[in-house]
C-alpha cells in the first residue's frame, strides 16, 4: 500500500475516532499491517546525494566491516546503512566534513601502507588498519583523526542498522504490535529470578 | 473541565494556543525506518547537538519554542517545557496517575514546613473517583497510607525486570506494587481496551490511554456545546467597571492579528506558569500588579518535582528468552514507604520510584553506550550489543519539593515574545530538604539495583528529566513513552566521544544562562522544571491576603475568574500532578455551574 493510502486510512480512522470516540481493535491491527506493507514497498537502488562515488563505496565497505553478514544473516549493507548516512550527510554540513575528510584519511593512511587506496587494499590490510583505529587505546597524533572518524562511522552504522527492519529483526525486538492480552512472561521471569539469586 | 461543563449544558469556547490535533498525525505504530531520519531529527541534527525526533508528529513542544522565549535570572537554572496543541502535554505524558494522600493536603500541620491546602482529601476523593471511572486507571488495592487506593481497572502482569525490582525491594522492606497508569484495560465509554503495543506516547489510535484531546475534548465537541478556537494565543484579560472579566484579548496566530472575545466567565487552564503570566500581564489602573494579584502571590511558590535517576546493567537478564515487553509502559511502581518514619530521616517529605527496563524499540543512540565500551567492530561488537540489550533497569525518584521564596516567576521587564507579549523570568533554588532527599534516593537505588546483582556505573545516577523531546530508546525508561523521563540506560552516555559527537539535545535546550556553580557535595538533582511538574503559581487558600484563589480555584477578587490547571496547587506532593489537576478541575466545574445557576457568576 502506498504511503498516501496508508495516510488515508489513518485519517479515516482518525475521523472515525473523532466522530464516535471509538474504533475497533481490528482496525487498529489493520494499521499495524499496513505500516509494515508500506515499508516493504519501499526500496530500490540508492543514488548518493552527498558523497561522490568513491567516498560512497568506501563508506559502504566500512559499514560492511562494522556490521558484517553473520551466519547468513544480513548486515549493514543489506540494511542500507550507507544510503541513510549519505542522506543525512546531504543535509548537514558538519556531517559532510566528517565523512569526506574521514574517507580521505582512510585512503591516505592506506597509501602509506603501500596500497592505492582503502577500497583496493587487500582485506588483510584493511583489517589491520581498522584494528588500529577501532580502539581509543591506540591513540596517537597520527591515528587520532582515524579513530575519531571511525567512532562516527561506527556509531551511525549501528544506529542505521538497528533502526532498519533487518536490524530490528536481528536484535529480536518483539513489540510495537497489538495484542488482545498481555501474557505474563513466565519463562523470562523464571530465568531472571534464578540467575539473580532472588528466586 | 470543558467536558464536565458541556455535559451540564454550558456553552464553552475553548481557546488553544496551538493547532487542533488530528489522530491521523499519530505515529503510534510506525517503525523508525518509516520515518526518513529515523529519529535523528531534521538534517540529522541529533548527531550535531540538536534534539531527536520520532516521538510524535503533531506539535510536540519543548523548552525552546520559536519566537516564544522565557528568561532565567542570572545564576539560576530552570527549564519550561510547553506543548502548544489541543490537549497539550496530556497527549504524550507518562500517564502516572496517583492520588494525593490525606497527609499531603496538610503538610504544614504535619511538619511545620510549607503550607496547608484549604481543602482535605475528603473534599477531593469523590472527584478522584469520578476521574478514575471516566478515564480508566490501572492498579491494585494495597491499603498503603501514602498511596490511597482508587477505582482501578485490572493491571497487566509484571514484566521480568519488574519482578526483580519487586523482589529486591522486598529484601529491603520496601513494597513495589502495580503501576497506576491512565490506560484503560477494559472497554469504557466507547473506548476499546488497551492493546499493549507500548507506544503510548505517540498518540493512541484506539484512545485506550488517556489524553485530554481524545478522551475529553473530542466527546465534548460532540455535545454541540463546545467550539474550539485553535491557534489563539491569549494576551490579556479585559475587565469591566464592575471588576469582572469581560473579554479575552488574543493573537490570532494564523495572521498575527489581535482580536477579542467576550465572555461571561473565564477559566484559565494554560499550564501553571502560563496562567500566572496571563494574570500578571493583565494590568490596568484598577489592577496595577496584574489581575487577581492584590496579594502579590501570583507567580510565587513555583514548585517542580525532585528528580533523580540511577540505572544499572543487570547480568541476570543477559541471555534471557526474549518476549514482547512493551505493555503500557511501566507495570510496577514503588509508593513512598517511610511516611511513618520521617522523624528518623534528615529530610521531611517523601518520594516514589518509577521503574524502567525491558526490550524497548531500538532507536537512534540506543546502543551507543555498549559500543563505546566494547569498541572494535564486527561480530564481536554485535554480540556485545545483543548481550546487553534489555539488561538495563532504571529507577527514577520523584519527590516532593517544599515551596520556597526563591522559586518563582515574574514578568521580564524587557523581553517580549514574537507577538509582543511580555515573557516570564524564572527564579529557582533547591533547598537542603530536596538535596537530602536525593542523597536518600542515591543510597536506596544503589541498594535495590545491587540487590539483584546490578552493576551501577561509577558515578551512578543523574538528575532525572530533561524537559526536552525524548529519544526512542532501549526502554530502560520509566514510562518509556514519557517525555519527562529521559532514557535511564547506560547506553545513552557518550563517554570518550570525540568533540562534537552526538548529544541528545538536553544541553541545547536551555536558554542562555550559565550553569549553577558546581559543588562537589551537591548530589545530582534534576534542573528545576525538567520533570515538567511545575505547579503552584496561583495558589488557593482561605485568606485573600496570601492566596489569589479560594478553595474552589475561583479568584478571591474576580468572581468570574477560575484557574483549572496546576497553578492552584499549594504543595507538590510526590504524586504526579495530572490526576489532581483533573479532580480539582472537575470540582471547580461543578461549583462554577452551580454559581452560574444561582446567578452569582
Amino acid at each position: 500500500m502506498s504511503d498516501i493510502s496508508r495516510r488515508d486510512l489513518l485519517r479515516r480512522i482518525g475521523l472515525t475516532l473523532m466522530a464516535t470516540g471509538a474504533i475497533d481493535r481490528v482496525s487498529a491491527q489493520e494499521v499495524h499491517h499496513i505500516t509494515l506493507a508500506t515499508q516493504a514497498a519501499a526500496g530500490g537502488a540508492y543514488t548518493p546525494k552527498a558523497l561522490n562515488d568513491h567516498e560512497y563505496r568506501t563508506l559502504e565497505k566500512l559499514t560492511d566491516f562494522i556490521i558484517p553478514v553473520e551466519n547468513g544473516k544480513p548486515g549493514a549493507v543489506a540494511a542500507g546503512a550507507a544510503a541513510w548516512i549519505d542522506m543525512l550527510v546531504s543535509e548537514n554540513a558538519q556531517l559532510k566534513t566528517v565523512y569526506t575528510t574521514g574517507t580521505a584519511w582512510l585512503d591516505a593512511a592506506m597509501k602509506k601502507r603501500g596500497a592505492e587506496d582503502f577500497l583496493s587494499a587487500s582485506a588483510e590490510n584493511q583489517t589491520a588498519l581498522l584494528d588500529q583505529i577501532a580502539y581509543r587505546r591506540n591513540s596517537s597524533l597520527e591515528l587520532d583523526p582515524g579513530i575519531q572518524f571511525f567512532t562516527w562511522a561506527r556509531r551511525m552504522t549501528v544506529d542505521a542498522f538497528y533502526t532498519s527492519e533487518i536490524g530490528i529483526a536481528d536484535i529480536d525486538y518483539r513489540g510495537n504490535r497489538p495484542q488482545m492480552t498481555y501474557p505474563e512472561p513466565t519463562e523470562a521471569i523464571a530465568y531472571a529470578l534464578k540467575r539473580s539469586g532472588l528466586a | 473541565m470543558t467536558k464536565v461543563l458541556a455535559d451540564m449544558g454550558i456553552s464553552v469556547l475553548l481557546m488553544e494556543a496551538g493547532p487542533m490535533i488530528t489522530p491521523a498525525d499519530f505515529k503510534e505504530h510506525m517503525w523508525p525506518y518509516q520515518v526518513p531520519h529515523r529519529g535523528a531529527g531534521a538534517k540529522g541534527q541529533a548527531y550535531t547537538g540538536g534534539p531527536t525526533g520520532f516521538t510524535y508528529s503533531a506539535t510536540f513542544g519543548g523548552a525552546q519554542l520559536e519566537g516564544e522565549p522565557y528568561t532565567v535570572a542570572p545564576g539560576d537554572d530552570f527549564r519550561w517545557f510547553r506543548s502548544r496543541v489541543l490537549g497539550g502535554r496530556t497527549n504524550h505524558y507518562g500517564r502516572v496517575t496517583l492520588r494525593m494522600a490525606e497527609y499531603d493536603f496538610k503538610p504544614h500541620t504535619t511538619d511545620g514546613l510549607g503550607f496547608d491546602w484549604p481543602i482535605s482529601y475528603a473534599d477531593l476523593a469523590p472527584y478522584y473517583d469520578k476521574a478514575e471511572e471516566f478515564i480508566g486507571v490501572t492498579g491494585s488495592r494495597e491499603g498503603i497510607r501514602s498511596a490511597p487506593d482508587g477505582i482501578f481497572c485490572p493491571p497487566a502482569p509484571m514484566k521480568a525486570h519488574d519482578v526483580l525490582v519487586q523482589r529486591s525491594c522486598a529484601k529491603l522492606g520496601i513494597r513495589a506494587v502495580a503501576a497506576r497508569q491512565a490506560v484503560t484495560t477494559t472497554a469504557r465509554n466507547g473506548r476499546p481496551a488497551c492493546h499493549y503495543c507500548g507506544q503510548c506516547g505517540r498518540g493512541c489510535v484506539t484512545a485506550s490511554n488517556y489524553a485530554a484531546s481524545y478522551v475529553q475534548i473530542f466527546p465534548a465537541i460532540r455535545t454541540g456545546k463546545v467550539k474550539v478556537l485553535a491557534n489563539s494565543m491569549a494576551r490579556e484579560l479585559i475587565t469591566d467597571a464592575s471588576g469582572k472579566v469581560s473579554a479575552v484579548s488574543y493573537i490570532d496566530k494564523t495572521d498575527g492579528s489581535q482580536k477579542q472575545v467576550r465572555c461571561r466567565t473565564v477559566v484559565l487552564a494554560a499550564s501553571a506558569c502560563e496562567s500566572a503570566r496571563l494574570l500578571l500581564n493583565s494590568k490596568s489602573s484598577r489592577h496595577p500588579q496584574g489581575l487577581a494579584n492584590s496579594s502579590g502571590k501570583v507567580g510565587r511558590y513555583l514548585m517542580d518535582t525532585v528528580g533523580y535517576s540511577m540505572s544499572a546493567m543487570v547480568p541476570a537478564l543477559s541471555g534471557m528468552p526474549h518476549y514482547n515487553s512493551d505493555g503500557y509502559g511501566s507495570h510496577v511502581y514503588v509508593p513512598w514507604w517511610l511516611s511513618d518514619n520521617h522523624k528518623t530521616l534528615n529530610f521531611p517529605r517523601g518520594y516514589h520510584i518509577e521503574v524502567g527496563g525491558g526490550y524497548g524499540m531500538p532507536g537512534i543512540g540506543s546502543f551507543v553506550g555498549v559500543v563505546n565500551r566494547t569498541e572494535g567492530y564486527g561480530v564481536r561488537m554485535k554480540q556485545a550489543i545483543r548481550d546487553e540489550y534489555g539488561t538495563s533497569i532504571g529507577l527514577s525518584g520523584r519527590g516532593e519539593m517544599i515551596p520556597n521564596e526563591q522559586s518563582y516567576c515574574e514578568i521580564d521587564p524587557e523581553v517580549k515574545d514574537r507577538w509582543g507579549i511580555p515573557v516570564l523570568r524564572f527564579h529557582w533554588a533547591w533547598s537542603d530538604h530536596e538535596l537530602n532527599q536525593v542523597r536518600h534516593m542515591q543510597q536506596t537505588f544503589r541498594a535495590i539495583l545491587e540487590g539483584m546483582g546490578g552493576q551501577v556505573p561509577t558515578g551512578g545516577g543523574r538528575g532525572g528529566g530533561r524537559g526536552t523531546a525524548q529519544t526512542t530508546g532501549m526502554g530502560a525508561t520509566p514510562g518509556q513513552q514519557a517525555p519527562q523521563t529521559g532514557q535511564a540506560g547506560p547506553q545513552t552516555g557518550l563517554p570518550n566521544a570525540p568533540a562534537g559527537q552526538p548529544t541528545t539535545g538536553a544541553s541545547a535546550q536551555r536558554p542562555g544562562n550559565p550553569p549553577a556553580v558546581a559543588d562537589a557535595n551537591r548530589p545530582p538533582i534534576s534542573t528545576g522544571g525538567a520533570i515538567i511538574h511545575e505547579v503552584g503559581t496561583v495558589r488557593m487558600g482561605d485568606d485573600p491576603r496570601t492566596s489569589p484563589l479560594n478553595k474552589f480555584s475561583q479568584a478571591h477578587e474576580v468572581k468570574n475568574l477560575f484557574v483549572a490547571d496546576a497553578a492552584p496547587f499549594v504543595s507538590n506532593a510526590d504524586k504526579n500532578p495530572t490526576h489532581t489537576i483533573i479532580a480539582l478541575a472537575w470540582r471547580t466545574a461543578e461549583y462554577l455551574a452551580e454559581e452560574m445557576r444561582k446567578g452569582n457568576v
